[in-house]
């Protein structure tokens, strides 16, 4: 394992007892990019200690504890009124607790923006630096910073703790989070490779999860669906241009995820899980078959349609009834589906199922709406190959 | 008859922040004279000052459900109907409060503010 492959996997650990012990976000973060900088000196030369994230943790404390014996000031900003000594023993991992739950907890808190959950779950637990996290969101750099400065601040003035939830605002607690992750996820799903890690990133935390939650249902299936979902990632686009899953070459789709992630689903099952993220990794899972059991596929869309309420999921239980009853039983449901009059995927799924049904004059008029309500460079591409079809037919 | 009288700051800048810094220490002088004379004057009850709106949290009830926002109530042709100090152990301690509060579930909503005490910058 590279130095970097190291601090990067003990950057949240580290960060968390520090936050924990300090009850200060930015003095944590300076000891501890502090402690890093000392390792990537030392290590090389003296060798990697046996417990790289106690010696870490241990060694960013020194420093801290250091300054604020120095500074006065700083001793009223934090929760340590009396510094203990700087200790130069090394304290083995179980000294420390693991408490990168209760940094999840307080970067998720929805007294905080969703904008800014995100950039500071990635920039505490993750360890990306403020252009990393500002390149894959396409905001400036200033913005980006001014992002976490302010939800830092929002954290201290505002009170919000740092641990995690009671049981009566767990449920509420959890979703939030697992939201952030989702929404991390996607970022990088929805965009071609070539845009950062950030699917790696929320595989990271989504493994975290897991493994400080392991009797949670969602964790896992938030899980589950995300590795069978980036299984398929490779094959997901042809240079910049979408390829939609029925045209994916399947030898692009990495095996060893798709059996990850249906270990992880079978978890979330066993744990009696039928909540959205575990139905969604089921649905991903049955997508994985050849063939496909569409008819079980539209039922799991319509549990999940009845579990969270939302038009767009049922846009995509009526992509599956169109595969398992016919192109007219799917139309039928869309056409129901006046909320999503603004949404391109509607238009272009009408298209679609118009051109099957024969009525090529009102599929070209449906991609036609599809295309003036696009954003996306890689979604018009295939649209206008749609229509182009349709024209050749 | 007690009154109260409510601080609205408008953009006007206010400590701390860089825009404060930047005023004139004349005119920085003026305001803190100016308040300081307005608190000593006889009847009034000098007041608590807020920390800086982005701090703040709104809380309102849907469907019993609590949804938390970030920053101040913005719809500002509600009328502030009343205020309570409320000591707790953190903001959601004060969350679960303002929840309980009817004007939160009535259309309305509670803007939670952390007062600023000494010590914090």
């Amino acid at each position: 394992m590279t130095l970097e492959q190291t601090f990067r996997e003990q950057w949240g650990r580290v960060l968390a007892a520090l936050i924990g012990f300090l009850g200060d976000f930015d003095l944590a973060e300076e000891a501890a990019q502090e402690a890093f900088a000392i390792a990537a000196e030392r290590w090389p030369r003296d060798g990697v200690p046996s417990s790289p994230g106690s010696w870490l943790i241990t060694t960013a404390r020194n420093r801290a504890i250091d300054r604020i014996r120095r500074d006065r000031t700083l001793a009223a900003k934090t929760r340590l009124l009396e510094p203990p000594e700087a200790t130069e023993d090394t304290m083995d991992a179980t000294t420390f607790p693991d408490e990168r739950l209760e940094l999840i907890f307080t970067c998720c808190h929805p007294a905080l923006a969703t904008e800014a959950q995100v950039a500071l779950t990635l920039r505490t637990l993750g360890g990306l630096t403020t252009p990393e996290i500002a390149r894959a969101f396409l905001v400036g750099e200033p913005t980006m910073a001014q992002r976490l400065v302010r939800a830092k601040r929002k954290i201290k003035a505002a009170g919000i703790p740092f641990r995690v939830p009671p049981d009566h605002l767990l449920p509420e607690r959890l979703a939030a989070a697992l939201a952030v992750v989702y929404l991390i996820f996607n970022a990088g799903y929805s965009a071609p490779p070539a845009r950062g890690d950030l699917t790696a990133e929320a595989l990271r935390l989504g493994y975290a999860l897991a493994e400080l939650m392991p009797d949670e249902p969602e964790v896992h299936g938030l899980l589950a669906m995300m590795l069978l979902l980036e299984a398929r990632r490779a094959a997901r686009f042809d240079g910049d241009d979408v390829v939609l899953l029925a045209d994916q070459d399947r030898g692009l789709w990495d095996a060893r995820k798709i059996a990850g992630g249906r270990t992880m689903l079978d978890r979330a099952l066993a744990l009696r899980g039928r909540g959205p993220y575990v139905v969604q990794a089921a649905i991903a899972s049955l997508h994985a078959d050849e063939p496909r059991d569409w008819a079980q596929i539209a039922g799991l869309y319509g549990e999940l349609a009845r579990l969270t309420d939302s038009p767009v999921v049922e846009l995509s239980r009526a992509v599956a009834v169109a595969e398992a009853d016919g192109p007219a039983a799917g139309l039928a449901i869309v056409d129901g589906l006046a909320l999503l009059e603004d949404y391109h995927y509607l238009h272009a799924a009408r298209g679609e199922l118009l051109r099957r049904l024969g009525r090529v004059e009102e599929a070209r008029e449906a991609y036609g709406r599809a295309l003036a309500l696009v954003h996306d460079e890689a979604e018009e591409r295939l649209l206008r190959r749609r229509v182009a079809e349709l024209g050749a037919a | 008859m007690q009154y109260l009288l409510l601080i609205h700051h408008g953009t006007t800048p206010t400590p701390p922040s860089e825009e404060w810094d930047a005023l004139p220490d004349d005119v920085k002088q003026s305001v803190y004279e100016d308040y300081k004379s307005v608190a000593s004057t006889p009847g009034v009850t000098s007041g608590l000052r807020l920390a800086a709106p982005d701090t703040a949290t709104t809380v309102q009830v849907k469907d019993q459900k609590t949804l938390t926002t970030d920053g101040p109530f913005v719809e500002l042709k509600e009328a502030v109907g009343g205020y309570l100090l409320y000591e707790a152990d953190d903001l959601d301690a004060a969350i679960e409060l303002a929840s309980r509060i009817p004007a939160a579930r009535l259309g309305g909503a509670i803007e939670v503010r952390p007062i600023v005490t000494a010590g914090w910058e």
